[in-house]
């Protein structure tokens, strides 16, 4: 059974379709780059997988569990899907710590302790454990996104989303997100990856997918997406994004 | 002219803070945090997916504002009996003070100017904070307690303060239930010893250095709460 499972999704803002049809698969220990030009709805591909934003048509099913299923408890579901976005969202009012112990304590409903012990292990592990009494607004923003990573990491996931998580960095500063990416890649960690890191992609993705007006045009290996994609419109994009 | 007595605040002096001032503060107190309870779960309404929710909630605030205070001082006064009968099954209007009429018209009153302020609050939270809270397994209501209106609150925490210096003056009118707030008390004495003039120049001094005095306040206040991003 694959740890997320998309069949059919089609998802509309009005009359504007943003998902057309999107079937694809990500199976345990996996990890898929979805890329695609800007409002080609990769974004909203994976809000929908964490039920962040809801669809009209097809079925998401999320370690077997159904998303759009009423009966489905959803915080629990998401609570066992790590996810990180574009800008970062660490809760300003709070400190680090305590960004990092707040679903373990309310969700999970971890003794304040543990939670911390835990915590600030993976804190420790992007790096960061220095930082743990500060608030988010006195780091960088790669330091923020690698404290959102251990945060998302605190709470055990059994999979984890990126939403682009570094389109919104410095240049500078990608590289240190990206490095803890593939080193959560390599452990085995299943994941969802809305990138344009193509070298991200080429280091330890199994498989791209390629988005394109609400559709996914291209789910390939990815030497096949590298080597030969087939359409054209992917070719297009990966002349244009290899050369920048 | 050149007959004013202004020995009359100095012999008054003690009733009108003690009785009247410590009452106008009171409810001041009492229906700000009341009104700002009450607003929040307001403006929670007003943004809900529940239509009829956010409808109840857009027809409260709507009515509210669109009556005259001095109104719905006179309606809950006279009504807040009869709907305690009702609700209790009382067979007679239940007793209901001066007092605790004007706690609650002025908790509901000033709940719709609140929830405003707090609907302002909530949507000034970026969506991606609401969706990280979510996105962590928080439910609906641990996300608005630990995520949204924290921060919400913070950030509205000087416009609060000014609605709170507009409740405070408006306290004065409970004046018309004949209560001893601080106007009452004023004006208590100035008919007493017929010093209208002297007493109502000193109690709208008092208003202003009150009101004037807090509003400073808030001004530093807001300098120095601003959330680093």
């Amino acid at each position: 059974m694959a740890m997320i499972e998309l069949k059919d999704v089609s998802k509309w803002y009005g009359s504007f379709q943003v998902l057309n049809g999107c079937t694809t698969s990500v199976e345990k220990g996996e990890v898929i780059v979805v890329c695609g030009p800007s409002g080609s709805g990769k974004s909203t591909l994976i809000k929908v997988v964490n039920a962040l934003e809801p669809f009209q048509k097809g079925t998401i099913h999320v370690d077997g569990i159904s998303v759009s299923d009423p009966k489905t408890d959803l915080p629990k579901l998401r609570s066992r899907v790590g996810m990180v976005f574009q800008h970062f969202e660490l809760f300003p009012h709070l400190t680090i710590t305590e960004n990092l112990t707040l679903g373990q304590i309310k969700v999970l409903k971890r003794s304040e302790e543990e939670a911390k012990t835990r915590g600030l292990k993976y804190l420790d592990r992007v790096g960061l454990i220095e930082q743990k009494d500060k608030f988010p607004g006195q780091l960088s923003g790669g330091q923020q996104q690698r404290v959102a990573i251990a945060r998302a990491l605190s709470m055990d996931p059994i999979c984890m989303l990126f939403d682009e998580p570094t389109s919104a960095l410095d240049p500078e500063m990608i590289n240190e997100v990206l490095d803890v990416m593939v080193g959560l890649a390599k452990e085995g960690m299943t994941m969802m990856v809305v990138t344009h890191e193509m070298g991200f992609a080429r280091k330890v993705a199994n498989r791209v997918i390629f988005m394109d007006r609400g559709q996914i045009v291209e789910d390939a290996s990815k030497d096949d997406f590298f080597g030969k994609p087939r359409s054209e419109r992917a070719q297009q994009f990966l002349a244009k994004i290899l050369h920048n | 002219m050149g007959s004013f007595d202004f020995d009359v605040i100095a012999r008054s002096l003690g009733y009108l803070f003690r009785e009247g001032m410590v009452f106008t503060l009171t409810l001041t107190a009492l229906a700000a945090v009341g009104g700002i309870v009450f607003g929040t779960l307001l403006a929670m309404m007003r943004l809900s997916s529940f239509k009829w929710l956010s409808l109840a909630a857009t027809g409260y605030v709507n009515l509210m504002r669109s009556i005259p205070l001095l109104l719905v001082i006179f309606w809950f006064y006279f009504l807040v009996p009869y709907i305690g009968a009702w609700l209790t099954g009382a067979a007679r209007p239940i007793h209901v003070g001066a007092f605790a009429s004007s706690v609650i018209t002025f908790t509901m009153f000033e709940a719709a100017y609140y929830s405003e302020i707090m609907r302002a609050g909530i949507q000034s939270i970026p969506r991606g904070q609401v969706w990280a809270g979510y996105a962590l397994g928080l439910n609906y209501w641990q996300t608005m307690g630990t995520v949204v209106l924290p921060q919400a609150f913070r950030n509205m925490i000087p416009i609060l303060l000014t609605q709170t210096i507009i409740l405070f003056q408006d306290t004065s009118l409970v004046y018309v239930l004949s209560i001893t707030d601080f106007l009452g008390a004023a004006s208590k004495v100035a008919q007493r010893d017929s010093r209208l003039v002297e007493m109502y120049l000193f109690a709208a001094l008092v208003y202003f250095i009150v009101s004037f005095g807090l509003s400073l306040l808030v001004k530093r206040l807001q300098q120095k709460i601003a959330i680093v991003r």
